[in-house]
This record gives C-alpha cells, sequence and structure tokens, in this order.
C-alpha cells in the first residue's frame, strides 16, 4: 500500500518576460528532460501524465490535445486540468494513491507573452450578463478587494509596497526570476494609478517559463535514489464566483484549503512548524490578505510581521524568498509550479545565494487570479 | 418537499419572441489576439517554404525523418539531430471530400468541393508528410496511395506560410519512375500509421 508520495525530479526553463526564441513545445521539453533526467527516469516507464492548461491562454480550442510529445507522452494515460499546476499535483498526488500509478509526471507553462489581449482575456472572464458590460478593468477587481482588506486590517498603501520592494528585491538572488530590481516604496507608491489603490508596480508582470515534476510513491522513490521530496499536505478550494456576495476582505478560499493541508501533514501550528513559504503577490496586498488566510498571524498582523523582518531572507519564516510572482513573474498555470520549484531546491538545499539555512517544511500557496476566488495549498518536507 | 418543489421554473419561448425583442439579451464581441512564437523547428520549416523547400529533422536514435520538423523526438525524448531536405513530391496517405466551407457553410453550386489530403512526403519516414489540399483533379479521380506534387505560389508571393504550397496535384507521366509510385503502396505493405509506431 502506499504511504507517501514524493517529488524525485524537476525541470525548469526559467522565466523570462518573453521567449520568441522558441515555440510552447520547445520550451516545455527542455523543462520535462531535466526532469527526467533529473529523477532518472524515462517518459516511457512513467505511469501518468497530468498538466496545467487554459485553451484561453493557448489560444485554440482543446489544447489538451497537444501535451503528449513535448512531455513524452505519445499514446500513455494522459489529462489535463484546468487549473493550476498545484490542482494537477493533487491529481497526480490522487493517482499515485490509488495504487494504480507509481510514477506521474505533471506539467505546466506560460507562454503569455504570446497573449496580445491579456487585459480583454481576462475581462472575458467576468460574467457576461451582470458584470462585463461595465466594462471594468479585470485589476479593478483586486483593487475593490485591496480597499476592503485594507479597511479591515488596518493596512497601508506604504505597507503593501514593502511587499513589492522585499520581492523583487529578494529576485535579485535568484538567476530564474524575469523581474528582479531594487525598488523602493517611493517607486512603487509613484508609479502609474491603475485602479487605486493599486498602482502599476503592485501588479506581477507576466513572464514566460516550464516547469515539470515527476512524482512517484514511496517504494520507487526510495528505489530512485536522490533526495525525495515528499507531499505532506495538499488542499484545494473555491469561494462563490458571485462577486457582489464574496468575502472581499479574507482570502477564505485560501485559508481553507491551508486547513485542508495542514490536517492532512499534522500541522497544528503552522507558524512554528513550517520554515518558509512561497505565497501567492500577484497583487502586493495578497501576499499579506494570504498570510493571514494560512495562519502565519492573526488578520490585521501580516504588516506588522513583513515590517519586522520576519518574512526575510533572515526571519523566522522567509516568505517569497524566490522573488514571488512579483520578482520571477505572473505564469498563470505555471504559477504554482514556480513555487513548487523554489520548495523543491531550498528543500534540497540546492538554492544557491537564496538559500534558507536548516529548512525540512515548505509550504507552497496559489490564487487563480482575478476574478477568480480559487486557491490550492501544498506542504513538502525533506524527512 | 417533492421533486416539483425544486424546479425553478421558467417562460417557454419561441423564435418569434426573440425577433420581436420581447427577449432581453446580451452580445460580447471578444477581442483576443495571439502571436505564436514558431521556435526553432517550424520557424526554419517556414522560411523554406518561403524558398520552395521543404525541409525535415533527423533523430538518429530512431532514425525517423520527421515532418513537419520538430527540434525534438517525441518518442526517444531526446533533441533531433540533423536537418534535411525532402521532396516535394509524395503519396496521398488519405483525403476527404469537403461540401461545406471551415465554418460549416454550405459551398455554392458553381463552388467545386475543398480536398484536404494528407500526403506522405517522399524522402520522410512513412507515415510522415503534410496535411494540405489537392488540387487540378476531380473528387472522383483521386486514390489513397495516388502519387502528387506541390503546386507552389510565385516566389515573389511567399511569405514563409505553409500557404506557400497552393495545393498539391496528381503526377501524371512520370508516376512509374519513382520508387515509391501509387502501384508499389498496393503491393501489401502494412497501412503507414503501423509502421511509423513499430519503430518504437
Amino acid at each position: 500500500m502506499v504511504k507517501r508520495v514524493a517529488i524525485v525530479g524537476i525541470g525548469t526553463t526559467g522565466f523570462r518576460p518573453v521567449t520568441p526564441d522558441v515555440s510552447f513545445r520547445e520550451l516545455i521539453f527542455e523543462a520535462a528532460r531535466k526532469a527526467y533526467s533529473d529523477a532518472g527516469i524515462e517518459p516511457s516507464e512513467i505511469g501518468g501524465f497530468v498538466t496545467a492548461a487554459e485553451d484561453f491562454l493557448e489560444g485554440y480550442s482543446i489544447a489538451d490535445e497537444y501535451c503528449p510529445d513535448q512531455i513524452g507522452a505519445v499514446l500513455k494515460p494522459t489529462q489535463t486540468i484546468p487549473g493550476d499546476f498545484l490542482h494537477a499535483l493533487a491529481t497526480g498526488y490522487m493517482m499515485i494513491m490509488t495504487g494504480a500509478f507509481k510514477t506521474v509526471a505533471i506539467e505546466a507553462h506560460s507562454k503569455a507573452s504570446n497573449v496580445k489581449t491579456i487585459d480583454d482575456m481576462m475581462g472575458f472572464a467576468l460574467d457576461p450578463v451582470y458584470n462585463r458590460p461595465l466594462r471594468e478593468t479585470p485589476h479593478a477587481i483586486a483593487g475593490l478587494e485591496m480597499t476592503r482588506y485594507m479597511f479591515e486590517t488596518c493596512t497601508s498603501s506604504e505597507q503593501c509596497a514593502k511587499v513589492v520592494v522585499k520581492n523583487r528585491g529578494n529576485a535579485m538572488r535568484n538567476p530564474y526570476a524575469a523581474f528582479a530590481a531594487e525598488l523602493t516604496e517611493k517607486d512603487v507608491l509613484g508609479s502609474e494609478p491603475v485602479s487605486l489603490p493599486l498602482h502599476r508596480l503592485d501588479i506581477a508582470q507576466h513572464a514566460d517559463g516550464a516547469v515539470v515534476a515527476v512524482l512517484a510513491d514511496d517504494q520507487t522513490a526510495q528505489a530512485l535514489g536522490g533526495t525525495p521530496i515528499w507531499i505532506d499536505g495538499i488542499g484545494w478550494c473555491t469561494d462563490t464566483p458571485t462577486l457582489e456576495m464574496r468575502d472581499w476582505g479574507e482570502a477564505a478560499y485560501a485559508r481553507i484549503a491551508a486547513e485542508m493541508a495542514y490536517r492532512m501533514a499534522g500541522i497544528a501550528n503552522p507558524r512554528g512548524l513550517v520554515d518558509f513559504a512561497e505565497i501567492c503577490d500577484e497583487y502586493s496586498y495578497k501576499e499579506l490578505q494570504h498570510m493571514e488566510a494560512l495562519k502565519f498571524c492573526n488578520r490585521g498582523e501580516a504588516a506588522d510581521m513583513l515590517e519586522s523582518g520576519a518574512t526575510s531572507l533572515q526571519g523566522e519564516l522567509p516568505v517569497n524568498i524566490s522573488g514571488g510572482a512579483l520578482g520571477v513573474g505572473h505564469l498563470f498555470e505555471a504559477s504554482g509550479a514556480h513555487k513548487i520549484l523554489e520548495l523543491v531546491e531550498q528543500l534540497r538545499g540546492h538554492a544557491g545565494a537564496r538559500q534558507i539555512p536548516d529548512v525540512n517544511i515548505g509550504l507552497a500557496q496559489v490564487w487563480r487570479g482575478v476574478p477568480t476566488a480559487t486557491g490550492a495549498v501544498a506542504i513538502l518536507s525533506n524527512m | 418537499m417533492k421533486l416539483e418543489d425544486y424546479e425553478l421554473g421558467g417562460t417557454h419561448l419561441r423564435s418569434s419572441d426573440f425577433e420581436k425583442g420581447k427577449v432581453l439579451t446580451t452580445a460580447w464581441q471578444p477581442n483576443l489576439a495571439y502571436a505564436w512564437d514558431n521556435g526553432v523547428a517550424i520557424g526554419r520549416y517556414l522560411a523554406e517554404l518561403k524558398e520552395g523547400r521543404i525541409v525535415a529533422r533527423v533523430c538518429h536514435s530512431c532514425n525517423r525523418i520527421m515532418i513537419p520538423p520538430r527540434m525534438f523526438c517525441e518518442l526517444c525524448f531526446k533533441p533531433t539531430d540533423e536537418w534535411r531536405y525532402v521532396k516535394d513530391t509524395g503519396t496521398v496517405n488519405t483525403f476527404s471530400v469537403a461540401h461545406v466551407n471551415w465554418d460549416a457553410s454550405r459551398r455554392g453550386p458553381k463552388e467545386p468541393p475543398l480536398i484536404p489530403a494528407v500526403i506522405e512526403i517522399d524522402g520522410a519516414s512513412p507515415g510522415m508528410g503534410i496535411l494540405h489540399m489537392l488540387g487540378g483533379v476531380s473528387p472522383n479521380g483521386i486514390t489513397v496511395g495516388m502519387r502528387v506534387e506541390a503546386v507552389w505560389k510565385k516566389p515573389g508571393e511567399r511569405t514563409g506560410a505553409i500557404t506557400d504550397i497552393l495545393y498539391f496535384k496528381p503526377i501524371r507521366a512520370a508516376a512509374a519512375k519513382s520508387p515509391r509510385a501509387a502501384g508499389k503502396a498496393k503491393a501489401g505493405r502494412k497501412p503507414a500509421a503501423t509502421r511509423a509506431r513499430s519503430k518504437r
């Protein structure tokens, strides 16, 4: 019987604002080939494949039909999840726990640079009858949430700007990151207003890139050697899509997804047990809102925790040491993939200049972006 | 509660109700634009089409000559090894006679049917080739195994697109000289797809 599931291999292209030199197939092949070599396994030996993709981002319908070649899945059990990489990871986890699969490969990528009308595409996600005719920018959904979050928690725009300064600064130590920068709060607050209180620099910019991970059951993981990184907990959750009814202050989808993952991992006190976290910061305030949903602190205390330095590389609970979405880039379906990549590198001790010392448990959390209220959480450990 | 109590009700409508504006509707025209990066393999494929040539990639592990070209072999799962030009002639693997347009509108009474076909290209591995259109031939005259050749746009009109080939037309006189002539295709060869996959 399968007791645990591990990540036994991972590969990536890194992330760049544009990738005109390669097709999405060539991009994904590089990540897949590296992941299989890292795991010491050939795709012909892998039992099943799960990818995360959305047709509107790919630019053609039934995009799942186009996934097999570049991940080595021709004539193999393959499926595509219209969700984040973490949803695909949860699916792969369940496939292995059934005992029907010893190994599963998970893929997600972003070719956001190929979508020339990203804001229109995001706006197309709004209800066509009673929201879309107002023709509000999709960023306004985040602006509405930011206002309510700051109101309920007495958080200021200056404090949100500090998230941007921290994360883009962290990206300076991450060779995969597309948007490393040394900024000041003044730069953020002085950038063009988008949908206030959001300024341009509060918003993560899109990047391209691919990540592939190989999962295995405990026996296969031990047999492959290497350093298996175990999936100790995983959870996911979606709030009502109705903008008129959702909780605008609290990220309830993240809180409930985290509770599911914590329960599975046997973690009662996250702040004491989680060593570091990669969480969604696609808008600056989201990092603070998500820290509270993940119970790293009480409601209204995330900004204080940030300002105390507790979430910096040297702090007690480093958050987004990779640079997060603000520093690495907004990767759409691959958002969770870059977070899992960072967790695996940190837990293996391979994170180079940004290595956090003595880490055993890491947490990854994603949000599906505006206008969704969907999130997922994964907890990984190296022991 | 009875099952009927869960029904949310509604009003039966006729198409005339819509035509008369009795029903309120909301329309939306999505603004979606994409510019796909061709990448290394398809980028060169299109550049060669502009020059009137068809190029393939070769995998030295399975020895397949692949068209459309790709920088990695999806079966050996390693990078492919070299470029190789192939001919602009080939053999019809399969075809269909389409009496409707791509948007499913019916073609007019004076418009000839469209004939999409998969053409196995000479010089590429069996079962590999180009999905294109047949022309210069009546639908009744087409057979699986028929020998065809590309009809290209004039050099100045080519743009580096699959449409730089206008269509494939039957090879008439020279067919007998080809090593993969139509007659040979009937001589008990395995279907193309089976042969391509048996390489694994």
